[in-house]
């Protein structure tokens, strides 16, 4: 078992005709069984033609029928990619991951809303998506610095995630599945949906938690590690220099009010036994030594 | 993105919240015009600049004559007001606000934020207006009630009559506080803003709910759909190198530091501003040069960094992932080049055709201080910072 995706996962492209989503749509299909994996596209003005062989349909409710297709990702642009996520959760496909950065904050609450006591479960918007590796890639990370293992790693970052995976790869360290859950403020699965999962999943022995500045999904989630973690839990939290008020790069990376500070976070997570590095070239090491 | 005081309220009353009347002004002769427009014997000069705490720094006066708005606005207009948000430095003052005085019974609190962990917005208000909310979260939380708005139905009427009562407006004035509240929260969701506040909400001694400072912050990520908000921004307010960031999609913000930092990605961005600091550098500033940069945004990059005279050190780190390291590698050489760099430069590549990079590099005959990771990196340039 891996989390959330696996081999079996049949993966749609929302915006499939675009610059961006042909070309991750391509490096995905050409990772491990990607080929298998990636079966339809949706664009509502090109419904019939294809991308390299991959079918295009006019919705994401037809691409389902179609394809049999359970998830989706996003490539849509920005004014457009919270309707192309209710799409996804109307024809109630299992998982969307919206890769799409600048979605405005007006459209991800109403999005939110709307998916109140709906089964899809939704990672992003603004990030780099989920791998379970050697078996399939959806998003734009790195496929070839990843292999399959059995450590879960989840992050609010994109580059950060991919150190911290090359740094467990230096500690000979696989991973079962990697996601990057993205830096927007209102968002789908936090850190706690994702270490929950990853306590429930046979193939996955520890977790490595990484987090930054800004709210208190952190937080959260060590309080739930505390009470109800059966595996170990390193983590490390980004921005510790990072000034007050300011928007450090990702939408939902500011302190505000004095609240989200890295220290904050760092404080409660080792107060909930979380093993916590402060620094960032040693997240692998750290991980290593509560195996 | 913000605004200035007299901006939000023109937007506010738009929305059917009341405000005292005023007008803004660029001169001292324009402020006492607009004093005798108002018309009345007392009026309220108020420099607008876009950081909170005005009044404590000195920026916002009463005046009981012509004369003394004269006095007033020469005084205020063109200062450096320092308050708690503007730093050290401060902010020159180059608009003023003339509004009519108010003859105030009571202040109250009013604020409107995104909830992230509920994912909705949240109405807190409170009956300790004029003061710091994030000083009455800390010493009487149980002062503030807070109310999460139904994004689909908005403020409801029985919500905001509850709001109303809770901070002690009289029962005389609760229809028209709740058409106060109802409005505040139209503006909101209708602007894309991100922040809301009224500081104080005044009752006058009229009995009528006013809105006496009023201040907004709108979603970066929704100008696109407000052409009429961006129209509103004012230049002299924002750091210019932050400008002349933006225009290169460059996200960049100075700090005191002086070592200089070229990262790829956000939360590796200031992950490495805290491995410089662990080991014993100061980073001179954040800066993400984000997914897809070419060598004309590292460039670009180079030259925010050496604008900034501190400067003693420069770190790239660089997780190539779709971004290539030899692409990245020949833009931080034709950048280095072109800028003509007289400090040391530290360079850790990492990921897709490493090596490729690291050669290239190596090749420039430019004084690189290669390094092999996040760790040797910091090392060596808080080294060769000094």
């Amino acid at each position: 078992m891996s989390i959330l995706i696996n081999r079996n996962s049949r993966v749609m492209t929302q915006g499939i005709t675009g610059k961006t989503g042909q070309f991750h749509t391509r490096m995905c299909r050409d990772y491990a069984n990607g080929k298998a994996c990636f079966v339809a596209g949706v664009n509502p003005r090109k419904p019939g033609e294809n991308f390299e062989g991959i079918p295009v349909y006019a919705s994401v409710k037809e691409a389902k029928q179609e394809t049999g297709a359970n998830v989706s990702v996003i490539y849509v642009p920005p004014p457009f990619a919270a309707a192309a996520i209710d799409e996804a959760v109307e024809a109630e496909l299992d998982l969307v991951i919206c890769i799409t950065e600048g979605i405005p904050v007006r459209d991800m609450i109403r999005t939110r809303y709307k998916m109140q006591g709906k089964k899809t479960r939704l990672i992003g918007p603004n990030c780099p998506g989920i791998i379970t590796p050697d078996e399939i890639k959806i998003g734009i990370m790195p496929g070839y610095i990843h292999k399959k293992g059995r450590i879960g790693v989840v992050s609010r970052s994109g580059t950060l995630t991919y150190e911290a995976v090359a740094q467990l790869m230096e500690m000979g360290l696989g991973q079962s599945t990697c996601i990057g859950i993205g830096g927007d403020p209102v968002n789908g699965l936090k850190h706690l949906d994702v270490i929950q999962l990853f306590n429930d999943d046979d193939e996955t022995d520890a977790v490595l938690m990484v987090g930054e500045i800004g709210g208190t999904d952190e937080e959260d989630c060590a309080r739930w590690v505390k009470d109800h973690m059966r595996k170990p839990v390193v983590g490390f939290i980004a921005g510790v220099t990072a000034p007050p008020g300011k928007r450090m790069g990702h939408a939902g990376a500011i302190i505000s009010g004095g609240k989200g500070t890295a220290q904050e976070k760092l404080e409660v997570m080792e107060s909930c036994g979380i093993r916590i590095t402060r620094n960032p070239a040693e997240m692998g090491k750290l991980l290593k030594s509560v195996l | 993105m913000k605004i200035h005081e007299y901006q939000a309220k023109e937007i506010l009353r738009k929305y059917n919240v009341i405000t005292p009347r005023g007008i803004a002004c660029f001169s001292v002769d324009e402020a006492v015009q607009a004093a005798q427009q108002l018309g009345g014997d007392v009026w309220a000069v108020k420099a607008q600049i876009y950081a909170g705490g005005r009044g404590k720094g000195g920026g916002v006066k009463v005046a009981k004559s012509l004369e003394e708005v004269r006095q007033r606005a020469t005084e205020i207009l063109n200062m450096r007001l320092i308050t708690h948000q503007t730093g050290a430095e401060g902010q020159i003052v180059h608009r003023l606000f003339i509004e009519q005085g108010v003859q105030i019974e009571k202040e109250f609190y009013i604020g409107m934020v995104v909830d992230r962990g509920h994912q909705r917005v949240c109405l807190m208000a409170s009956s300790e207006g004029g003061m710091e909310i994030e000083k009455v979260a800390a010493e009487t939380p149980e002062k503030i009630h807070k109310v999460l708005i139904d994004p689909i139905t908005g403020l409801s009427q029985q919500q905001a009559e509850e709001v109303v009562q809770k901070i002690g407006i009289p029962q005389q004035s609760l229809s028209s506080a709740v058409t106060l509240l109802q409005g505040l929260y139209q503006a909101f969701d209708e602007t894309d803003a991100s922040l809301l506040e009224i500081n104080p909400l005044v009752l006058t001694a009229e009995q009528q709910v006013m809105a006496l400072d009023a201040k907004i912050n709108f979603d970066e990520n929704a100008l696109f759909r407000h052409p009429e908000i961006v129209a509103l921004r004012d230049l002299d307010e924002e750091d210019p190198i932050e400008i002349e960031a933006s225009k290169h999609e460059l996200s960049y913000i100075p700090l005191d530091g002086n070592i200089g930092c070229l990262v790829n990605g956000a939360g590796l961005a200031m992950a490495t501003m805290d491995i410089i600091k662990l080991y014993g550098g100061n980073p001179a500033n954040f800066l993400d040069v984000g997914g897809g940069a070419t060598a004309e945004k590292v460039t670009e990059a180079f030259k925010l960094m050496l604008r900034n005279p501190k400067l003693q050190g420069i770190l790239v780190n660089i997780f190539g992932g779709i971004m290539k390291c030899d692409v990245i590698a020949q833009g931080i050489v034709a950048a280095a080049r072109d800028v003509q760099l007289t400090v040391p430069l530290v360079v850790r590549l990492e990921g897709t055709n490493v090596n490729l990079g690291k050669k290239i590099l190596a090749d420039s005959g430019l004084k690189i201080i290669s390094a092999n990771n996040m760790a040797d990196a910091a090392q060596k340039a808080v080294n060769a910072a000094g």
